[in-house]
């Protein structure tokens, strides 16, 4: 699953970095106002070509950084750049321009789609904005639906006639139709069944090799995480707690709070869970803090 | 919770302020000289002069307004024009009449709502069909149209119950509810039907959560599951249509008090507009708002109670 | 669980698709009779309206003292005349020009204001919004009449002006609409990657939230249109309206006064006012109703609800032999349990097909597999609650040797919480809103074990304290959103084995919870199942579960046992080619080497499935 990197060299600028980013959501309108933090100063980059997991539990604020890089989010403090220049606050316009380098895959296949249009208005919507002709949109339609491996006469009917997976490919050819240089993937696939998880993900692998976009790609899943990145990043409570290459990470967690979450995945195999049990209970003794039990 | 009630009370003194600071303009916008109106058209211009020093009317409106308002916040709401009667007096000659209509229209609307709405959603079928029909006719109907019918009906054909007039209950306790049945009844109907609605489809709602199934799994008796838990938590929007009920039925008392020609504060109200008697249409306008007030604090002090969030955020 | 009855259409890829949306909504409308024929009432009504001078040539304001309460049915007053001598035909039929535009003046005042300001909050939100919901719930609160009244005393009497403040008045009713639905599709996910695509916020308008808000508002501007219609009668029965215009409500007033003497001048104004009144109302269900059928083809979530609706019992059809025909002491016998759903086309949707299971004493079963594979309809069967549509049917359905399908609904309800446990999936929503964590825990232990208050709390802050809650005091107290979801979860867990059951019922106990959480969760359903010796069966997709929890794994597919096996088998040695796919596609360390399954497989892209 390694990249293909046409453009970069090794030591080539990140095409995305995020600086002591961080966020505040305001809660309750009108009167009186409070503010929960989401994010707390972190810091991570992502090169041309490259992936990079983001993992952490519900709450963790995984999503949060996904929605700051599409500016979906209220950054209060901190800096994004991108491709070398600062996209922390832009206008609206210029957060416009930018959409056709960033994109995105939401969770939810259902939601994510306009359940009132069909796959070819969907599709072509992006490529109306940046004034393609309609022949050339449609073209461009065809061409998407068979990256995804879709039949191209999905595009005359509406989401509704689809399943969670298919129209998860459908998200996913529609990010791609302006070939952006990133893609925020928010839990692409953990809505999805298994068999159609892992065809979802050879999926972003392929696409990755053939167009070289990078992905920040957003699970709640190691698993997955395994899969699909070279790089891992793991947050907890709106920090970053641990960085590194995947395959080092997840052999040698350094923070004890991802050994927690390694230790907490079971394994498809009852013998090597059992153990993984045992080694759990030791761990969780030595270490009383992370127990979820006061949680 | 306290912080929660303030909270309401504050913005209902504001709604006070601002619709009787608009009624109060609105009343002295256009139209004809009061006094001119209070004396009738043969008065002299001396006596008009000599009223309008009386009444205060000489002096610029602005300070008119803080006169008023000053005397209305200590309590006194004036006199009226022409009959020099204390409006306060006015207001608790004519608002029982009206209460009397408006609460019980309400307890018979929100109970037969409530039960016919439950029974719908829980039954479906034919009675749920029926209840769909018959509310869509009976909300067709105007309130006065009901109660010329019942009139006509009850009153005028059978004479079981007397077609106009009020007794209080004071007076005549049997009297008292022989005076209000038909026009309760009037105004109930509407508001039942929209009770019966709002019940039938949050129930329905209810019914389909999660937690009603873990209830069930839990082995509750059917009664517990619905009455103690379901019904519990459909109240809520339920209660929200009983408040706008409220509104609806004070304000369809004023056509009904007509009808029935009741002595009520609708009565009074239309008279009184009918002549430009500011002080006693700026009384009746504030205690409408204040009686909005109350029921709608009430209404969600009952909400907190059926729904712990609201109680604590 | 049911997705497969809606997503039915997964496998016709290549059917060709249905008419556009607008096309089918129409459609669908046309199918409500009632409201078909309303419309063509109004039409009529719009054509008598507008053509009244060539019905009558009466003016309908003359009065003539000779003909005060004419009769009916004569040649020269067909419908009579009324208390001042007017004609009543010609005031019915210019009463009807006046209800249209009055209806009209009702409409497009609240829509004129309602609408922008209703687009204007949903999507600004903030102090827009904030002011403009202060300002629609204070003209709310106001009753209508006593305003008119107040306005009317000052201007004199005019029936256009009423009815603009009227329409004033009601556009909160507007603006709540549209605003409520502006919020509803902002927070879309569609409507976020619209604007990740660059859409400016005007495009985002016309293009995904208009077309959201139009069929709410057609079937407000049906409504407000019978408000507006009835108002006026009011107004002018009131004699408030202006007095050189025919209206209904006019025409009630001179009725009422003659109400003695001419009580028939009542039939003609009220049928008309009814009717129209009704045939508006009716229009605008009808368009809800449309929207409503049409809805639930399109929304997977809208008929999963549906699917559940009107929970009950449902009365299993019983072909075949009585449960006593198994000697053996298994917990639970399952033989040829089938389980469908109506379709709206009237044939039945398969969803559980003839499968058979066995659970013994102390046993943990797992039950795994895809969505739409029947796992969670099984589980309901056993547990007696599936929706109320559902038919289920079984050659045996025993439970500790007693026949389950044999029973009443009281018998059925009487052991279930007290020998069958049931933990759900989600646990925020499985806990009443209403009640404190406590009282559901109680209420059915007092319920089943007929012991005191007293004694039920005393034994509900053991059982928290025994599944893992720090503070039992507390929890005991507090309402189910002041605890986080795994504590809830653990409260479901508490409450399902309160009443020590012989068999636990669990439908994806940790698929909502975060995986540490997850892990607990798990060590404490094996620990209480230990301690207490139950019987579970344990539904789930997720291969590492399995592993972690059971001692008999039952995968299914499509409704159908494919395998069953020990669960060291399982895994070692599956013995069905699905089996081994699913075990493939797990992506936990075991797999770290293999690669995705190719689309060669035999499960093709068709029916790619979401949980």
């Amino acid at each position: 699953m390694t990249s293909v990197n046409h453009t970069a060299s090794p030591k080539a600028e990140p095409l995305l970095r995020i600086t002591d980013l961080t966020v505040d959501y305001r809660i309750g309108g009108f009167g009186r106002k409070r503010s929960f933090r989401a994010l707390q100063g972190v810091s991570l980059d992502i090169k041309p070509g490259e992936t990079l997991g983001l993992v952490g539990e519900s709450g963790s604020g995984k999503s949060t950084i996904g929605r700051a890089v599409l500016g979906l989010a209220p950054v209060t403090g901190g800096d994004i750049r991108f491709d070398g220049r600062s996209i922390t606050r832009l206008s609206k316009k210029e957060r416009r321009a930018l959409s056709s380098d960033i994109q995105v895959v939401f969770q939810d296949p259902y939601t994510s789609l306009n359940p009132s249009m069909t796959i070819s208005d969907i599709l072509s919507e992006p490529m109306q904005v940046s004034g393609t002709s309609k022949v050339d949109a449609q073209r461009r339609v065809r061409e998407l639906l068979d990256v995804v491996n879709l039949p191209s006469n999905a595009s005359a009917r509406y989401p509704r006639e689809f399943s969670g997976g298919q129209r998860q490919r459908i998200a996913i050819a529609r990010s791609l139709c302006r070939n952006p240089k990133l893609i925020v993937c928010d839990e692409p696939v953990s809505a999805l069944d298994l068999s159609t998880q892992a065809r979802v993900l050879q999926l972003f692998a392929d696409i990755q090799e053939q167009t070289g976009v990078s992905l920040l790609f957003v699970t709640h899943d190691l698993d997955v995480v395994r899969h699909i990145s070279e790089r891992v990043a793991v947050m907890r409570r709106g920090e970053i707690v641990e960085t590194g290459i995947t395959e080092q990470v997840i052999a040698n967690p350094h923070h004890a709070y991802t050994k927690a979450l390694l230790l907490a995945s079971p394994i498809a195999n009852p013998a090597l869970q059992a153990e993984r049990r045992r080694e759990r209970r030791l761990f969780l003794d030595a270490q009383p803090a992370l127990s979820t039990v006061a949680r | 919770m306290l912080m929660f009630i303030l909270r309401r009370l504050a913005s209902g003194l504001v709604l006070m302020f601002v619709i009787s600071t608009a009624t109060f303009f609105l009343l002295n916008l256009t139209g004809q000289d009061p006094v001119r109106q209070v004396l009738g058209p043969v008065a002299s211009v001396e006596q008009v002069e000599a009223k309008r020093q009386q009444l205060g009317l000489d002096e610029p409106l602005i300070s008119q307004y803080f006169q008023w308002l000053g005397s209305a916040v200590r309590g006194d709401l004036g006199r009226s024009w022409f009959t020099n009667q204390p409006v306060g007096e006015l207001l608790s000659q004519t608002l029982p009449p009206t209460l009397s209509m408006v609460i019980g229209s309400l307890i018979l609307a929100a109970a037969f709502g409530t039960l016919i709405g439950v029974t719908a959603a829980l039954r479906r079928g034919r009675l749920d069909r029926g209840l769909q029909v018959a509310s869509t006719l009976v909300q067709a109907i105007p309130g006065f149209l009901v109660a010329l019918v019942l009139a006509l009906v009850f009153a005028v054909q059978l004479r079981l119950l007397p077609a106009t007039g009020f007794t209080a209950f004071t007076e005549s306790p049997a009297k008292w509810l022989a005076s209000i049945t038909l026009p309760v009844i009037a105004l109930a109907l509407g508001s039942l039907a929209s009770i019966a609605l709002q019940v039938r489809g949050s129930m329905i709602d209810v019914m389909q959560q999660d937690f009603v199934r873990t209830l069930r799994s839990r082995g509750l008796p059917e009664r517990s599951v619905v009455v103690k838990h379901a019904l519990r938590s459909a109240a809520g929007p339920s209660l929200t249509t009983v408040s706008l009920m409220f509104i609806v039925a004070i304000s369809s008392s004023v056509i009904i008090e007509k009808v029935f020609n009741i002595p009520g504060i609708g009565t009074q109200a239309n008279n009184s507009a009918g002549r430009g008697d500011l002080p006693v249409v700026l009384g009746i306008v504030l205690v409408t708002v204040v009686l909005v007030v109350v029921v709608n604090l009430l209404v969600d002090l009952a909400q907190g109670w059926i729904n712990p969030k609201v109680r604590v955020s | 669980m049911t997705d497969n009855l809606v997503t039915g259409t997964r496998k016709s890829l290549d059917v060709v698709s249905a008419a556009p949306q607008a096309d089918n909504l129409i459609k669908k409308f046309l199918r409500e009779p009632a409201a078909v024929i309303s419309l063509v009432f109004l039409a009529l009504l719009v054509v008598v309206a507008v053509l009244a001078p060539l019905i009558t040539s009466y003016d309908p304001t003359a009065t003539r003292l000779a003909d005060v309460l004419a009769p009916p049915f004569t040649p020269e007053h067909p419908l009579g005349a009324d208390g001042v001598g007017r004609d009543v035909l010609a005031n019915l039929v210019y009463g009807a020009q006046t209800s249209l535009l009055s209806a009209a003046i009702v409409i497009a005042v609240s829509l004129l204001i309602g609408v922008p300001t209703g687009l204007l909050a949903g999507y600004r939100q903030g102090w827009i919004d904030g002011v403009s919901m202060w300002i629609s719930g204070a003209l709310l609160s106001l009753p209508a009449i006593v305003v008119l009244l107040v306005v009317l005393a000052r201007v004199g009497r005019s029936t256009s002006l009423a009815l603009v403040v009227f329409g004033i008045l009601i556009a909160p009713s507007v603006f709540l609409l549209i605003r409520g639905s502006v919020r509803a599709v902002r927070e879309e996910l569609y409507v976020d990657a619209a604007r990740v695509s660059g859409l400016s916020d005007i495009r985002i308008m016309v293009r995904h939230i208009l077309p959201v808000v139009i069929t709410p508002t057609i079937i407000q501007a049906a409504l407000l249109a019978g408000a507006g219609i009835g108002i006026e009668a009011g107004i002018a029965f009131l004699g408030l309206g202006s007095s050189d215009k025919a209206s209904w409500g006019l025409m009630l007033n001179d009725a009422s006064q003659n109400i003695f003497n001419a009580p028939w001048l009542l039939l003609w104004p009220s049928v008309a006012l009814v009717l129209t009144v009704m045939a508006c109302t009716l229009v605008g269900n009808g368009f809800r109703d449309a929207l409503a059928n049409y809805g639930s083809a399109a929304g997977r979530v809208k008929t999963r609800k549906a699917a559940k609706e009107a929970v009950s019992t449902p009365q299993p059809a019983r072909p075949m032999t009585k449960a006593s025909a198994e000697p053996e002491d298994a917990l639970l016998v399952i033989n040829d349990l089938r389980v469908s759903y109506p379709r709206p086309n009237g044939e039945k949707s398969d969803v559980v097909k003839g499968i058979s299971l066995r659970v013994e004493r102390g046993q943990i079963l797992g039950l795994v597999g895809e969505s739409g594979s029947g796992k969670s309809q099984t589980a309901f069967s056993v547990l007696g609650l599936l929706p109320g549509q559902a038919e289920m049917t079984a050659g045996t359905l025993s439970f500790a040797g007693a026949d389950l399908l044999g029973m009443t609904p009281k018998e059925r309800n009487r052991l279930r919480g007290a020998r069958i446990g049931y933990i759900p999936q989600e646990p925020m929503s499985n806990l009443d809103p209403a009640f404190r964590i406590g009282s559901q825990l109680t209420e059915p232990m007092q319920h089943h074990l007929g012991i005191s208050a007293k004694a039920a709390k005393a034994e509900a802050l053991k059982l928290l304290a025994r599944v893992g809650i720090p503070d039992p005091e507390r929890v005991f107290k507090s309402y189910p959103h002041q605890v986080s979801g795994g504590m809830a979860q653990r409260v479901l867990i508490a409450g399902a084995v309160s009443c020590n059951p012989e068999l636990l019922i669990a439908d994806e106990p940790t698929t909502a919870l975060d995986v540490t959480v997850q892990a607990d969760v798990l060590d404490l359903i094996r620990s209480l199942q230990a301690e207490r010796g139950m019987g579970v069966v344990l539904v789930t997709h997720n291969f590492g579960v399995v592993a972690d929890l059971c001692d008999q794994v039952a995968v299914m597919r499509n409704g159908e046992i494919v395998e069953v096996a020990a669960v060291t088998d399982l895994f070692t040695n599956p013995q069905e080619e699905y089996t081994r796919l699913l075990l493939d596609s797990a992506l936990d360390s075991t797999s770290k080497t293999t690669t995705a399954p190719s689309a060669g497989s035999d499960m093709t892209t068709e029916t790619e499935g979401a949980r």
